[in-house]
């Protein structure tokens, strides 16, 4: 009974004992969804769960649900977080602990989603999702020789524990993240960098931008910067030493939106090596990431 | 009994056991002498604030009448509403932190709300007490040299409330004995000043319909007035006015007119009774001309036009209203038929140069409009952050949507982004330096629309945004205005687009904060930082500066505190 929607709360409004038990009820225990989409294939329904889809999914998972430089491509079939309607309704509702997905309504941003909403979105989500898991041509074994040998991706960044924290942790962004974004950010990584969410939610916004800065003994400092406000400057270094500045004390700042990274293009990268890598990196989160 | 009367029944008895151990009112409480001996006391400490000469004059702890509101100026030690005074300039007149000494500025106390969300709350304080708001509709009375509470409230919101963009309340009014608080659910509350009890609440509309409040309600004679937030619901909006002493409803004014109003004819259909058009600022009043002035946001949906076609008034229009009545003087539009969600809810600022009586906004999609306050007649609108959206103007010299301006289905890239150019928080005049500073966002979004049933209480956007590709990032800047001319004097550059508001006080200064978490002291005529604080937290609220045992403190909110600062 707690999985009523907004609707059937307004049918029962006429029973003020009932209502307001319901309401006591709700306030006190937690709201369990129901397991099934109500609205499983309703073509109607998904087109009301689109509206909702673009008013508070869309930021970050892209029109169409195809994902971008902030959101997974959710027209996957499998999904990070748990594929069952279920899973999903959980996900949205509770959002992910520890990454930029928030619980329902509490983004500070759009509006909250009653419980019908979610399950509209959810079979929104269903009607573009694709019915294969998705298949790459690369060799993730092979991708994966690359990372820690001869592409040098592990010094500046780490997959499951292992390499370099000079650049962003690459374990779930292979499913956070659509191939077309990984594609463009191995071939051109200065284009975008890392792309932060919003003010609201600072804790995400590292954008990795290249910082060099000379400081009141003369010894010059190159890295990535961590966290940075008018005064001050926290920085990596290339070395991975973790430094602190007040910008008025030193001799010289520098800050640019070139990327640290090198722009892996065909000569560095054939387009076979970048496909493994690729395949690599969908799967890094998982045990073939972690090399077993 | 409501689940709010029996938290006021707790508070009471907190309260009252409190009040009876101590057998004393709030200053004896914290170890202090009482009033009138506080009055010796400061008398004596601040002679050499020229500002503060009238503390005593005006009955300390006494009731906050209508005429005090409107001498609010004889009163620098206070903050007696949302905006400061009725112009709403945010300007204090205490002077003892100023430009020589704001480098030693430290932080005295800091109060919790121990709430998460933004925290949004400007306090006033009257007479030794601070009356704030915080996150969830929390109200609370803190002594003001302390930071101690002296009570504390927070509604029961019902579980089904979704208001659009965060929990938040920015602020109560005071008048007679009461604090009046908007709430989330579309309440109108006073609370006993001295406990925090409640002693009228009535209901303004059914939240359900997504309606509710968030701004300070703003005190006028013996009215409580305010508007309604709703947006993005397909509201139709309204601004009320109350009776202090009772609760009853005086006054509504529909932002939308009704068939047979004039204004009517600039709503497709019956778009207008879903066309939104809410008022979630404070407003501002000129007492001379006993008129108003309240902007209003949105039509809905805010991203699609198709469906309204028209002007859509009184979308995003400062409203010249009498208080009396409610009946409207005038009105100034500033974005016709707008598809980019630019709420003109920035407060409008009273300013009179000599000859010139105006009425200022920076509004929030990037023109700063000179407005003639008799008359509404626009003087000038320039714009004073990134502008795309419009290229050309009218013949009355309003800006009009460019034509390739409109959100397509698949985005359309726009400046300023759906965040504005600036926001709700408050700018400040400086009669000084005559010279308004404001907050502004360097920031483009992707505008998409597309077609959306409405449902009664259901997000009605017609789409979103989305942050846009650009290899730069978002900016922001506290910028400092000539308002008789829309000229920039200067600009201090921040990492990120930020909410915080701006104060300016007598001492040379201008305080503000960014979304790093810093609260800064700038040279108001220069832009020089003179100090800076670290507040952990973006800062979401618009300061503002008191005094208390003649010592004059600056207060902000940030995260979930409220930090005050003082010269040591």
């Amino acid at each position: 009974m707690f999985s009523r929607t907004r609707s059937d709360l307004a049918g029962i409004r006429f029973l003020p004992v009932a209502a307001t038990c319901l309401v006591v009820s709700l306030l006190v225990l937690p709201v369990h969804a129901q397991d099934k989409n109500p609205f499983a294939g309703d073509a109607q329904a998904a087109k009301v769960g689109e509206s909702q889809f673009r008013a508070n999914c869309a930021f970050c998972h892209g029109l169409g649900a195809r994902g971008g430089g902030r959101g997974p491509d959710l027209t996957r079939a499998q999904k990070k977080h748990g594929n069952a309607d279920a899973d999903l309704f959980r996900t949205i509702n509770e959002g992910v602990p520890g990454t930029a997905m928030p619980p329902n309504g509490a983004t500070q941003q759009g509006v909250g989603m009653t419980e019908a909403e979610i399950w509209q979105v959810i079979t929104y989500i269903r009607s573009v999702q694709k019915k294969a898991p998705l298949q790459v041509p690369g060799n993730a074994a092979h991708g994966r020789e690359l990372f820690y040998g001869s592409a040098a991706c592990a010094n500046c960044h780490m997959v499951q524990g292992k390499g370099g924290r000079l650049g962003p942790d690459l374990t779930g962004t292979g499913s956070a993240r659509s191939i077309e974004y990984l594609i463009d950010s191995i071939r051109n990584p200065s284009r975008r960098l890392a792309q932060g969410i919003s003010e609201a939610m600072k804790e995400f916004s590292q954008e990795y931008e290249t910082v060099t800065v000379v400081d009141a003994g003369g010894q010059k400092f190159q890295g990535v910067v961590l966290n940075e406000d008018n005064f001050t400057l926290q920085m990596i270094d290339t070395r991975e030493q973790l430094h602190l500045f007040e910008k008025d004390k030193l001799r010289s700042f520098e800050k640019t939106r070139e990327s640290l990274m090198p722009a892996y293009d065909e000569r560095m990268l054939p387009e076979k090596n970048l496909q493994d890598l690729i395949a690599f990196l969908l799967v890094a989160d998982s045990a073939v990431g972690g090399g077993q | 009994m409501t689940r709010e009367r029996v938290n006021a029944r707790k508070n009471a008895f907190v309260v009252s056991a409190w009040a009876t151990r101590q057998r004393v009112g709030p200053f004896e409480a914290q170890g202090k002498q009482a009033p009138p001996l506080q009055c010796r006391r400061w008398m004596r400490r601040v002679l050499s604030l020229a500002a503060m000469s009238l503390l005593c004059g005006v009955g300390a702890q006494g009731q906050v009448t209508p005429q005090r509101l409107l001498d609010s100026a004889k009163e620098p030690q206070n903050w007696l509403m949302y905006s400061g005074d009725y112009a709403g300039r945010r300007y204090s007149t205490l002077d003892q932190i100023n430009i020589s000494n704001a480098h030693g500025l430290v932080p005295k106390w800091a109060y919790q709300t121990m709430a998460g969300g933004k925290f949004e709350t400007t306090p006033l304080v009257v007479d030794g007490v601070l009356y704030g708001t915080g996150q969830d509709d929390r109200a609370y009375a803190l002594d003001a040299r302390s930071g101690r509470p002296i009570w504390q409230y927070q509604r029961a919101l019902p579980a089904d409330i979704r208001p659009c963009c965060g929990r938040v309340n920015r602020g109560l009014a005071i008048l007679g004995d009461k604090v009046f608080l908007g709430t989330l659910d579309a309440h109108v509350i006073a609370l006993d000043a001295k406990t925090g009890n409640v002693i009228w609440d009535v209901t303004s509309v059914d939240y359900r319909g997504g309606y509710s409040f968030t701004l300070a309600p703003l005190a006028i004679k013996n009215l409580v007035i305010l508007g309604v937030s709703g947006g993005e619901y397909g509201i139709r909006g309204f601004i009320d006015a109350y009776d202090a002493a009772t609760g009853e409803r005086k006054w509504r004014f529909y932002t939308t007119p009704a068939p047979g109003e004039p204004g009517h004819e600039t709503w497709e259909g019956d778009s207008w009774k879903i066309g939104g058009a809410p008022a979630w600022i404070t407003g501002t009043y000129d007492p001379l001309t006993n008129t108003t002035f309240w902007p209003t946001g949105n039509p809905s949906p805010s991203n699609r036009g198709a469906g309204r076609a028209g002007d859509n008034l009184y979308s995003n229009t400062l409203l010249a209203l009498d208080p009396d009545t409610g009946t409207l003087k005038w009105h100034f539009q500033f974005t016709k038929h707008d598809e980019h969600d630019y709420d003109a809810t920035q407060v409008p600022v009273i300013i009179d140069q000599g000859e010139k009586h105006l009425i200022v906004q920076a509004d929030r999609n990037g023109f700063f409009y000179i407005i003639d306050r008799a008359t509404g007649k626009l003087i000038s609108s320039n714009p004073y952050a990134k502008v795309t959206w419009s290229t050309s103007k009218d013949a009355e010299g309003r800006p009009v949507t460019a034509e390739n301006g409109s959100p397509t289905l698949e985005g359309n890239r726009v400046c300023p982004g759906a965040a504005g150019a600036t926001n709700w928080m408050s700018p400040t005049y400086d009669p000084q330096t005559k010279l308004f500073y404001v907050t502004a966002r360097e920031q483009c979004d992707i505008f998409s629309t597309a077609p959306q049933t409405y449902e009664a209480g259901h997000a009605y956007y017609g789409s979103a945004y989305f942050p846009n590709d650009d290899a730069e990032p978002f900016w922001g800047a506290l910028r400092a205005i000539d308002p008789t001319t829309g000229e920039l004097k200067w600009q201090w550059k921040h990492p990120s687009p930020t909410w915080s508001g701006v104060l300016s006080t007598a001492g040379g200064l201008v305080f503000s904060g960014d979304a790093e978490g810093n609260f800064m002291a700038f040279e108001a005529a220069s832009g020089k930082v003179l100090w800076h604080f670290q507040c952990g937290a973006s800062v979401y609220s618009s300061p503002m500066s008191f005094a208390m045992d003649g010592k004059q403190y600056v207060a902000v909110a940030a995260g979930s505190a409220l930090f005050t600062f003082a010269l040591p």
